[in-house]
């Protein structure tokens, strides 16, 4: 792997950059495989480099309909906070954001993680209840999490408008710690490293179906380029989750739903960190490049459409308008749509599954990028070990049987 | 915004609608006899395809009636409405049938 | 040099007309009809701004909306603020003021340029290969430092004053873009009676014919045409003609957003008109006319002001009067350059050379250009220019199988390029309609269509003038047919055009159909040229080879790398040679490649029109009870629960919520208080099944109820957990009067309907929301029926005849109510429920009659405490959608009998009876004056080591003023085995011992509720 750094750019600056050698290969699928994993977006290739990386496991394929990082990985809002409210959620989540915080020097791939903060804003007497428990929650795990009042929610976000009003903000939960990163980096920098230890990326290789033995156990998966033999597999195909499960014959309590986002205009600094606010609806950040990032909830009905519908944008803006009204003069430049796996409780499932040799990474919901690098972590040592790591040990499909559900939604009335 | 055809007033904008999820899981009829794992399916296993969908609808904002319809999750569009109680039309190409 | 390139006559702009406006801060003149970007053009000013990354000068590159350079802030005043508006859409007005972005400390000496000389360590995706070190340096030194650095315009800072609205529409045929196919279509759609909706982004309905001073139609010069098309189109009651409004969304089942400027463009605008108008339209039938745009060429420093292209030029001059300078050399791909070098030069331009990269030329316009003594070079490429602000001159050589010649240097104050059209797909893309190659023309073409709509004229790579408009008649008349054969836009359709039935025997120059994609060839050092492909972004043809070496073989990974065509023009002018590029680069035709998505809006729209009116009270309805004046007028304070606002407590003066609470309790305790609890969710069932139908949807028994009598209610949801409580009412053997909480009452009447219609339709009963019907008056305390008796009539108040938990019917000072006899304050207590219109009256009679006993109003945050002192729990405060009955002492509720009802299977799992599960209990702090904060943890060792061992957590704590300290109650893991023990809430900084007590403060026994 060709070091990135300062140096080597100016280096090969000299040379009119004509060195740089392609960041990942272009690989034909060889017949077999240790692993396979199904989904080039930031989970599936994080997975992979780990796999490689922590586990020795370097015969790795993994295969994408489309272009790595095409589907929900360059499609989200780039939120990172780890300020869940059950030990099982906050486990894992503050795994993640410890690998964020040392993951542009762990794959040398500058992911910009930006740890500007993240403020979640209480509207009501119900969410100021609500965002206490977290904070105290937070604080006896070992994940940061502060109180503010309005007046100092204002002072660490000075656009916010926390009076003038329909729901005037009440105070906010801070996690410093949070923030965001470059989407598209994340998904470049594991394919990088991934590649750089032995991984197979092949894109435009579409899963047809998952070969099984009279054993029940996974033998391989049948590609648009052909078969490819293999004794695991691991599905980390968000939205399509269910339709790669089901031709293994495995039903999921999974919904996809459209989740839109947008963003305006660039436009100089003008807003300092993330800011949501679920009573309303709605999250903002600025990107590095000037534009305001601006997502919401997810549409209401399923959908593979990768879009959504203008009114639940409309309603998007409604409430940025009415948080930062100085912002109703800036401009929409693009709005999009991804296709979102959700699940009963809201939290994902990182598990073996019935059938021996597959194993599953999927319902994110709208909270799976921030997880990116702490998902793959735990999701390459369930198909390495064919056991759970600790940390995704409560995230089994079990749970919807047994009822332990973790169900942060219902928890807290809080999106991820 | 969708175009909804209730079964009973016809087609109206989506706002007046809410979603129902999958249609045609009945609850059954003695819960007590069901496993766990049985249980379970019912409550949370869906169907989730990726092309035609069975699902239900209400006309909250305007009849209060739930109804059912056949729509293509990848376009959006459907394919049929029907009355609840009604069973799944018969539609080319449909998989699920 | 006011106006020195302004010509004498000709153009659409009113030269009697003059305007004054300013650009940073110096005073110029335009006229009526300029746009800001012609005027700065007529006045000789080129230098309009500073690109994204390197600071460069650019000027001004399209008349369009497709401009990616000439971006300026606009601003009426301090609030009036908008940044990153195309000085090539903004219409003059007396005192416009405009203002250059991204430049500091002024436009033509800006600092940042320092980065174009540090150009050769900042190729595409520099910033993700190093800022690495050390760790955490990124969000303290390198982002900071870069985000100042990026970004356009500046934000505004304080809230925008103008007001935006919203149209719903509905028409047969929706036309988008009034040039000559638009025009058309709009004509023969409107004939044939259909009711037609016509927009265009522009200030003016013509497109293209509005810059058209060579052709004619149906004989008339085209203006006159135009002129003539747009009365007869006005006077049509079907049709509504949109300028300034731009079709840039289009979302299912045909529903297109459109965004109106409404008066962006005056000079003083009426305060009754919004700024800006945002249009739903449902249409039955779209034609998309939208046209197409002209491409640049990517040549080395094809980015100095004087850099335009040439259709651009044309139009400044034959639109505007208006010409982009004195010397122009030409660099074309097509016909069309020749045009423009034809009209520049009848207007006085010199035309200094046409330099032609087509190796032969053929066709009228080259041969009139010849004609006309124009130096024209076929085979010949412009490989640079140069000039600091300005081009001063262009370099021009041969080119031969790839080969550059030398250059030689012409000197000149105007390059204009063009490398032909590319079909606006933008709105037929987001339908959702696949594009096809088309390998003639070279461009990307609708294919198949999804939703019911047709492109017609230059979009579908239709071009002449005659040909567009009768592709335009063809199209609007077989619109206007599909709309009238099938009128529901739900389904797609196949759109069939007939041949236009109308001729439009238009003559106009044959422009032909060449172009060029991709970066052209020069002769130049490749370190050092810098070719733009993307002007605003500054993405070079360099760049886009480097992402190809790297691997980026998508396109989306290019655009995502390089950041081409994500900049604010959304890669108009830069898609198509990119892809150029890209195929080039890996030898691979260019419709293997891929083309990325085309995402809404067409053009950037302004936050305000989607939230319209939504701001402010008018955010979300806002629910009031029929009592809410009477509170607000004796100075209550209010809460926000869901829509409602409801009353919070009744401050007298000089108290604050805590003094005021303390004596709203005691009053209650001690004689009488009054609350208004019409918010609670009220449902009436009514059937001869309804006593069945509340057996499966409750966890009790209601069989057994008597008619007259009150019951606690518990409703699960499927999968076991408390959804809703409420106190139901049994009315008659078939009727109950169901309470809800306040924020759940739609929910529960949904989930009931859910089951009622889709699980059990054979059971007969009907479910009717009546929360808006009912006032709910509570009266809590020792002296409550003494308040009520004398002014009720027909019920027995008496302890016998209407005992705890029961319901009557009777009247109140001659209103008819449902008198309940029920407490959630562990009082003596009725509520009564009056018909809303009446919920006032009764209130101040209740109040009146009351004073002798000093009845006291009290809020949401009395009753709260007061209930706690009894233990009842509030659903959404003591659950959280993860307790069941059980957890929370609600285990009696549960009819165990019951075969079944919703949410008991899920109760049998195994989980839901661990024993380590969350139950309900009280908790008392060993320091009575300390209150415990809700949702405070409660650990046994606060000393463990993190992570901590957390029991479970306080879900409700107050002063209670009744018992002189504070209480809690809590959630805590198999708490109620824990009762007696001490335990710990650790805060910051400190631990607060607390002790686990039964949740149940005052009077455990219940007497005072029989008082």
């Amino acid at each position: 792997m060709q070091k990135f750094s300062g140096l080597e750019l100016l280096r090969r600056a000299l040379g009119g950059h004509k060195s740089w050698q392609p960041q990942w290969r272009n690989p034909d699928p060889k017949p077999e495989y240790d692993a396979v994993i199904i989904g080039a977006g930031g989970h599936g290739l994080a997975a992979a480099y780990y796999l490689a990386k922590e586990h020795g496991i370097t015969r790795v394929a993994v295969l994408e309909r489309g272009w790595l990082g095409g589907g929900n990985t360059g499609r989200n809002t780039t939120i990172v906070r780890s300020n869940y409210l059950f030990d099982e959620s906050a486990a894992l989540y503050e795994h993640s954001v410890k690998l964020w915080e040392g993951l542009s020097q762990d794959i040398n791939y500058n992911v910009m993680y930006s740890a500007r903060g993240v403020l979640m804003l209480a509207h009501n007497i119900h969410d100021v209840q609500s965002f206490k428990r977290h904070v105290h929650a937070n604080r006896l795990n070992g994940v940061d999490n502060e109180w503010l009042t309005a007046e100092q929610c204002k002072e660490f976000c000075p656009p916010l408008n926390i009076s003038s009003m329909r729901y005037p903000i009440l105070g906010g939960a801070l996690q410093r710690r949070g923030g965001t990163a470059r989407h598209d980096a994340v998904a470049w920098g594991f394919a990088r490293a991934a590649d750089a230890r032995g991984v197979d990326i092949i894109q435009n290789c579409e899963v047809t179906g998952i070969r099984r033995g009279a054993d029940g156990a996974v033998e391989g998966v049948e590609t648009s380029r052909g078969f490819i033999r293999t004794k695991k597999i691991g599905v980390s195909a968000a939205g399509h989750t269910s339709v790669v499960m089901a031709m293994a014959g495995v039903r999921m309590p999974l919904e996809s739903y459209p989740l839109q986002a947008l963003v305006s205009e660039p436009v100089k600094p003008a807003f300092p960190t993330v800011v949501m606010s679920n009573t309303i609806h709605a999250y903002i950040s600025q990107s590095d490049k000037g534009e305001m990032v601006i997502g919401a909830g997810t549409d209401a009905y399923t959908s593979y459409s990768q879009r959504g519908a203008l009114h639940i944008t409309t309603h998007t803006l409604d409430a940025i308008c009415e948080l930062v009204p100085q912002f109703r003069r800036l401009r929409m430049l693009r709005n999009w749509g991804g296709i979102v796996d959700v699940t009963p409780d809201r939290s994902p499932i990182i598990a073996k599954t019935p059938v021996p040799g597959l194993y599953v990474n999927c319902g994110w919901g709208t909270g799976g990028f921030k997880a990116t690098p702490g998902s793959g972590n735990v999701f390459a040592h369930t198909i390495a070990k064919d056991a759970p790591h600790p940390i995704n040990a409560p995230f089994t499909l079990e749970r919807f049987r047994d009822g332990f559900l973790i169900d942060e939604a219902a928890a807290a009335a809080v999106a991820h | 915004m969708l175009i909804i055809t209730c079964p009973w007033c016809g087609a109206r904008p989506e706002l007046e609608f809410r979603y129902g999820g999958e249609a045609h899981i009945a609850r059954p009829a003695d819960p007590s006899t069901l496993t766990d794992e049985e249980w379970a399916d019912f409550l949370y296993n869906r169907t989730n395809p990726k092309g035609l969908h069975a699902e239900r609808w209400r006309h909250v904002h305007g009849c209060g009636r739930f109804f059912n319809a056949v729509r293509d999750t990848v376009s959006d569009f459907f394919v049929v409405t029907y009355k609840a109680g009604e069973t799944r039309p018969d539609i080319a190409g449909d998989q699920a049938k | 040099m006011t106006n020195r390139f302004r010509t004498p006559s000709g153009g659409r702009i009113d030269r009697s007309a003059p305007v004054s406006f300013r650009f940073d801060g110096k005073t110029y003149s335009g006229y009526k009809g300029d746009t800001l970007a012609s005027a700065l053009i007529a006045n000789g000013v080129h230098l309009l701004g500073r690109s994204f990354k390197y600071h460069r000068p650019r000027g001004i590159l399209s008349a369009g909306s497709d401009e990616p350079n000439a971006l300026v802030a606009v601003a009426r005043d301090a609030a009036r603020v908008a940044p990153n508006l195309r000085a090539t859409q903004v219409e003059l007005y007396e005192g416009l003021s405009a203002e250059s972005q991204n430049r500091w400390p002024s436009l033509a000496f800006d600092a940042g340029a320092i980065n174009d000389l540090a150009a050769p360590f900042l190729p595409a995706g520099f910033y993700y290969k190093t800022f690495m070190w050390p760790a955490g340096a990124w969000k303290r030194f390198y982002e900071p430092k870069i985000r100042a650095m990026a970004g356009l315009g500046k934000a505004p800072t304080l809230p925008d004053p103008d007001r935006y609205t919203q149209n719903y529409a509905f028409c047969d045929v929706l036309v988008v873009g009034a040039g000559p196919a638009g025009l058309a279509a709009a004509l023969a759609a409107a004939e044939s009676g259909a009711r037609v909706i016509l927009c265009d982004e522009q200030a003016e309905l013509g497109g293209s014919l509005l810059a058209e001073v060579g052709a004619t139609i149906e004989g008339k010069p085209a203006q006159a045409w135009l002129a003539d098309t747009l009365a007869s189109l006005s006077k049509h009651e079907n049709v509504t003609l949109l300028p300034r409004t731009t079709a840039f969304g289009y979302f299912p089942h045909n529903m297109i957003a459109l965004a109106e400027r409404v008066s962006e463009h005056l000079a003083a605008p009426d305060h009754d008109l919004p700024r800006e108008r945002l249009w739903q339209v449902r249409a039955t039938e779209v034609v998309i006319a939208s046209g197409a745009h002209e491409r640049p060429l990517v040549f080395p420093d094809n980015d100095r002001p004087g850099v335009m292209l040439a259709d651009s030029g044309r139009t400044y001059v034959s639109r505007y009067g208006a010409k982009p300078g004195d010397r122009a050399v030409i660099f074309t791909a097509c016909d069309s350059g020749y045009r423009t070098a034809l009209e520049l030069k009848a207007a006085g331009v010199t035309i200094a050379a046409i330099a032609d990269l087509r190796p032969q030329l053929h066709g009228e316009l080259p041969s009139r250009a010849l004609a006309a003594g124009i130096d024209v070079r076929p085979g010949t490429v412009v490989t640079g220019t140069s000039g600091r602000l300005r081009v001063s001159s262009a370099d021009l050589a041969k080119v031969s199988g790839g080969a550059v010649g030398r250059s030689e240097t012409i000197a000149c104050d105007t390059v204009l390029m063009s490398g032909g059209y590319t079909p606006s797909l933008h709105l037929f893309s987001q339908s959702r309609g696949k594009l096809v190659w088309d390998a003639a023309s070279g461009s990307y073409l609708p294919g198949t269509s999804v939703e019911r709509e047709r492109s017609a004229g230059a979009c579908r790579g239709v071009y002449g003038l005659n040909a567009v408009l009768e592709d335009g008649y063809a199209a609007g008349e077989a619109a206007a047919k599909a709309a009238r054969d099938t009128a529901s836009p739900q389904r797609g359709a196949t759109p069939v055009n007939g041949a236009s039935s109308r001729s439009f025997k238009a003559e106009a120059p044959d422009l032909g159909n060449d172009g060029f994609i991709g970066a052209t060839p020069h002769n130049r050092n490749p370190a050092f040229a810098k070719a733009f492909v993307d002007w605003q972004n500054d993405v070079t043809s360099k760049d886009i080879k480097l992402a190809t070496r790297e691997g980026m073989r998508s396109i989306e990974h290019m655009k995502r790398y390089t950041t081409t065509g994500m900049a604010t023009d959304q890669g108009k002018t830069s898609n198509m040679n990119a892809l150029g590029i890209v195929s080039e680069a890996l030898g691979t035709p260019v419709p293997q490649i891929g083309l990325t998505t085309f995402r809404p809006p067409f053009t950037p729209t302004t936050f305000g029109i989607f939230a319209g009116e939504a701001r402010g009270d008018l955010f979300d309805p806002v629910r009031k009870t029929p009592i809410h004046d009477w509170a607000a007028e004796h100075g209550a304070a209010f809460e926000d629960v869901g829509l409602w606002k409801r009353a919070w407590y009744f401050p007298k003066a000089g108290e604050d919520l805590h003094a005021a609470v303390a004596r709203e309790c005691k009053a209650v305790r001690a004689s009488v208080g009054m609350f208004d609890a019409s918010t609670l969710g009220k449902i009436e069932i009514v059937g001869p099944d309804a006593a069945e139908f509340m057996n499966r949807m409750y966890t009790n028994a209601w069989a057994k109820l008597e008619p007259g009598r009150l019951r606690y209610g518990v409703m699960l949801r499927e999968d076991g957990f408390v959804m809703d409580d409420g106190v139901v009412g049994r009315m008659a053997p078939d009727r109950f009067h169901v309470t809800t909480t306040t924020g759940g009452a739609p929910r529960v009447l949904a989930h009931m309907e859910d089951y009622l219609q889709t699980e059990w339709p054979d059971l007969d009963v009907w479910l009717t929301s009546t929360t808006e019907q009912w006032a709910v008056i509570a009266v809590q305390g020792p002296n409550a029926r003494a308040v009520l008796e004398p002014l009720v009539e027909g019920i027995d108040l008496g302890k016998e005849a209407f005992p705890h938990m029961s319901v009557r019917e009777g009247r109140i000072c001659g209103v008819p109510t449902r008198l309940f006899s029920v407490s959630f304050t562990g009082e003596l207590g009725f509520e009564v429920n009056v018909p809303a219109e009446y919920g006032r009256f009764i209130w101040e009679a209740i109040h009146a009659s009351g004073e002798r006993f000093g009845i006291t109003p009290y809020g949401t945050e009395t009753m709260h405490v007061l209930r706690a002192e009894k233990g009842y729990i509030i659903v959404g405060q003591e659950t959280d959608g993860t307790a069941t009955p059980d957890d929370v002492n609600l285990g009696w509720a549960v009819g165990k009998a019951k075969k079944d009802f919703v949410g008991k299977r899920s109760l049998a799992r195994a989980s839901m009876s661990a024993p380590d599960r969350k139950q309900l209990v009280g908790l008392l702090t060993t320091n009575p004056a300390t209150v415990l904060e809700e949702g405070a943890q409660i650990v046994a060792d606060p000393t463990a080591p993190v992570p901590v061992p957390m029991l479970g957590h306080v879900t409700s704590a107050y002063h209670s003023a009744v018992l002189g300290r504070s209480i809690a109650l809590a959630v805590i893991k198999g708490g109620r085995a824990r009762i007696g023990q001490k335990l710990s809430v650790p805060m910051p900084g400190s631990v607060i011992e607390v002790e686990v007590v039964e949740p149940m403060f005052y009077d455990p026994k219940g007497e005072r509720l029989n008082a």
